[in-house]
């Protein structure tokens, strides 16, 4: 049993292992191998996977760089009011960012809401409750969703989904909740929601996925436990279960978000591309990845590729902060885990 | 003795990569056939994939390569000499030219029109005019029963919805002409927004759709939706389209022919950088443009200069035969005279 959960455990993404309680153990374990000197074969192991490690940093480090090169003039230019500022204006060279960071953070609140109890919900089920039978094909279909190109799911959007929202669900969620600023003002159909519907439709695949595998890396004896104690099925999995693997959840949810603020090419096909800030979730909105890949290819001048560069940078920079508070949340709120008995 | 085989596998690794490199320069040496690279507009993209395959019955010798980048990607690969040819929807600016490492000429090598198209019950054929479009645009006409369409369109029962008017949200040559026809008749346009290929839209006022599909798309499922797309887009998709008033006061509709009226009318200077925007023509379509080839007039690689020019020549008065099949306006015999007596003086 043990055995067969530390080889599972080596697919999981590192920092999910990090998150996990469990990974002491597995720390420990290292610690007890025989040493390695002498044996140039596993001195050479270590010292690539060493460098490879390394390459992500330098390669984040350079792209870092790189953008803070490219958006030089900009950043002369307008300085901290870059971020400060609606105005989006290439003809006379006035740029700010604000309603694209605010559409990013918008569209992507939007898609954790909606995703993450659905995600959860079905690594819960595959886990715990599905028939064994069921289990494999279902995991597959989830799977094959994560594989559909940005793009087709974008064009499902235009013509299948964003008509079906501004016909049917849009008007019954102004009509029962239209008293809420979020519901009101004309419906579009293309919009901040729609757009936070399909970044959520992407990352389903991704948060259930890596819930799962953690689910299934709880050990049986905790789920044993608790029924010896006469707890029901849904006990078993709130207190045994899920509990015990909320730091690694969490990890999974914090995946997503990385997926929904980078997402581009699906959400800038059904956002509407508007750049501004309001209260309506039926208004078209605009993200920091969505204004470059419209506007990059015919950026002329100087000053007007150089603001797009710091659109990178800033969507960068949000990516850091956010994944910086998610964990200082973990930290603040998850508290520790329920230490393994064994 | 570590390091020892650390050398020893950086020595292969050296090996290796050296011999893939011989091999890569041997195959292109092989290719001696010289390729006429040009990277640019979108909207040039399907007349330059038909030139390119017609041509190649004309010449074999020479081979081409476009990247439809977007003009701006063009204008810089130009200027960075990456690539042999650039085309563009705006012609270049001042500054950009001068900051180029060479004279650079415009050569207008098709020109479109830009349909005003738009959703609405029974698809009647509406008129309008520049100043009712700039309304529209601008947030201030929101109904489509407004007075001012109403008088143009007397036979028309036209519905109390609201416009919802659409605009290309990606960086465009088919919004540099719709802005451009804007601002020259409506100051209050030309004030507050302005021409561009990108310009920014007023605030709260309709959506942005990606690409010319993505308009064409919005505008079709849209009950109230008006939007500007490429003649070809429109007829494609079979969405009705407006016609415009032009300066003469006619109602126009977008056709190969009403384009080409316009450049016929419109006022050519000797360096081709011109708007073809509200033509005098009376049968001139309004929102008109062109798209220019542009070239260095002393190309850095003379051989590859002298195919370019043969293949333009071809494209300028030849090719200009197949324009009308793909909805672009065949170039007047006089600009081709002109563009054929520029094209001599590339050496």
């Amino acid at each position: 049993m043990g055995r067969e959960q530390d080889e599972e455990r080596r697919f999981l993404p590192l920092f999910v292992l990090l998150n996990f309680p469990d990974t002491k153990m597995a720390n420990d374990s290292t610690k007890t191998m025989p040493p390695a000197s002498g044996q140039f074969g596993d001195r050479a192991f270590k010292w690539l996977t060493l460098a490879m490690a390394l390459v992500i940093f330098v390669l984040i480090g350079l792209i870092g760089i790189e953008l803070f090169h490219g958006s030089r003039l900009a950043l002369q230019k307008f300085g901290w009011h870059f971020l400060t500022s609606s105005d989006w204006d290439p003809v006379n060279d006035r740029y700010g960012a604000l309603p694209f960071i605010f559409g990013t953070l918008i569209s992507s609140v939007i898609a954790l809401v909606i995703a993450v109890p659905i995600s959860i919900a079905t690594a819960v089920y595959l886990t715990e409750l599905a028939p064994v039978w069921l289990r494999q094909p279902l995991t597959m279909f989830i799977e094959l969703l994560a594989a559909v190109p940005s793009v087709i799911l974008g064009l499902w959007g235009i013509f299948v989904m964003v008509p079906w929202l501004r016909v049917h669900l849009f008007p019954w969620l102004q009509k029962v909740f239209g008293f809420l600023p979020i519901f009101g003002g004309p419906i579009y159909g293309v919009s901040v929601l729609a757009g936070g519907i399909i970044v959520a439709i992407m990352i389903v695949p991704i948060i259930t996925s890596v819930s799962r595998e953690i689910l299934r890396s709880v050990p049986g004896l905790q789920r044993e436990a608790a029924y010896a104690l006469g707890a029901t099925r849904w006990e078993v999995t709130r207190i045994a279960v899920l509990s015990y693997a909320r730091k690694g959840l969490f990890g999974a949810v914090i995946l997503g978000l990385g997926r929904a603020l980078g997402e581009t090419m699906a959400v800038t096909m059904v956002i509407g591309n508007s750049p501004q800030i309001v209260k309506s979730l039926f208004a078209p909105g605009y993200t920091l990845a969505s204004v470059i890949a419209n506007e990059f290819n015919e950026a002329t001048g100087d000053l007007y590729p150089s603001a797009l560069f710091e659109i990178g940078l800033v969507l960068l920079a949000v990516t850091v902060l956010v994944n910086i508070v998610a964990q200082l949340l973990l930290k603040t709120f998850a508290g520790p885990s329920v230490k393994p008995q064994n | 003795m570590i390091n020892a085989i650390k050398l020893t596998n950086l020595a292969n690794m050296k090996k290796i990569i050296l011999s893939i490199l011989c091999a890569g320069s041997f195959f292109a040496a092989q290719a001696d056939v010289p390729t006429i690279t040009g990277a640019g507009s979108t909207f040039d993209y399907p007349a330059f994939t038909k030139w390119f395959d017609a041509y190649s019955k004309v010449d074999g010798s020479v081979r081409f390569n476009y990247q439809s980048i977007g003009s701006g990607g063009g204008i810089k690969g130009l200027t960075s000499q990456t690539v042999d040819f650039g085309a563009s929807d705006a012609p270049m600016k001042d500054e950009a030219m001068a900051a180029a490492p060479g004279k650079i000429l415009h050569l207008p090598i098709v020109a479109g029109g830009v349909a005003v198209i738009y959703n609405l019950p029974g698809n009647p054929k509406l008129k309008l005019d520049g100043e009712i479009l700039a309304g529209i645009y601008l947030g201030n006409i929101n109904k489509w029963n407004d007075p001012k369409i109403t008088a143009l369109n007397p036979g028309i029962d036209l519905p109390g919805t609201s416009i919802i008017p659409v605009h290309r949200s990606d960086g465009s040559g088919t919004s540099f002409i719709f802005t451009d026809f804007l601002s020259a008749v409506n100051p209050a346009w030309a004030d507050s927004v302005g021409k561009g290929s990108m310009v920014p839209w007023p605030v709260g006022v309709g959506l942005g759709a990606k690409g010319s599909e993505g308009v064409a798309g919005q505008v079709k499922q849209l009950p109230g939706a008006i939007g500007y797309a490429e003649l070809a887009y429109a007829n494609q998709n079979k969405i009705p389209y407006a016609d415009m008033k032009n300066s003469t006061g006619n109602f126009v509709s977008p056709t190969p022919d009403s384009v080409s009226a316009a450049l016929a009318t419109a006022k050519v200077p000797e360096d081709f950088r011109f708007s073809m925007v509200n033509a005098p023509g009376e049968k001139a379509y309004p929102i008109s443009g062109a798209s220019w080839v542009l070239v260095y007039q002393h190309p850095k690689k003379a051989e590859v200069g002298r195919k370019l020019v043969g293949f333009l020549k071809w494209a300028i008065t030849e090719g200009q035969k197949l324009s009308p099949s793909l909805d672009y306006a065949p170039l007047p015999e006089e600009v081709q005279k002109r563009e054929l007596a520029l094209l001599e003086t590339i050496k």
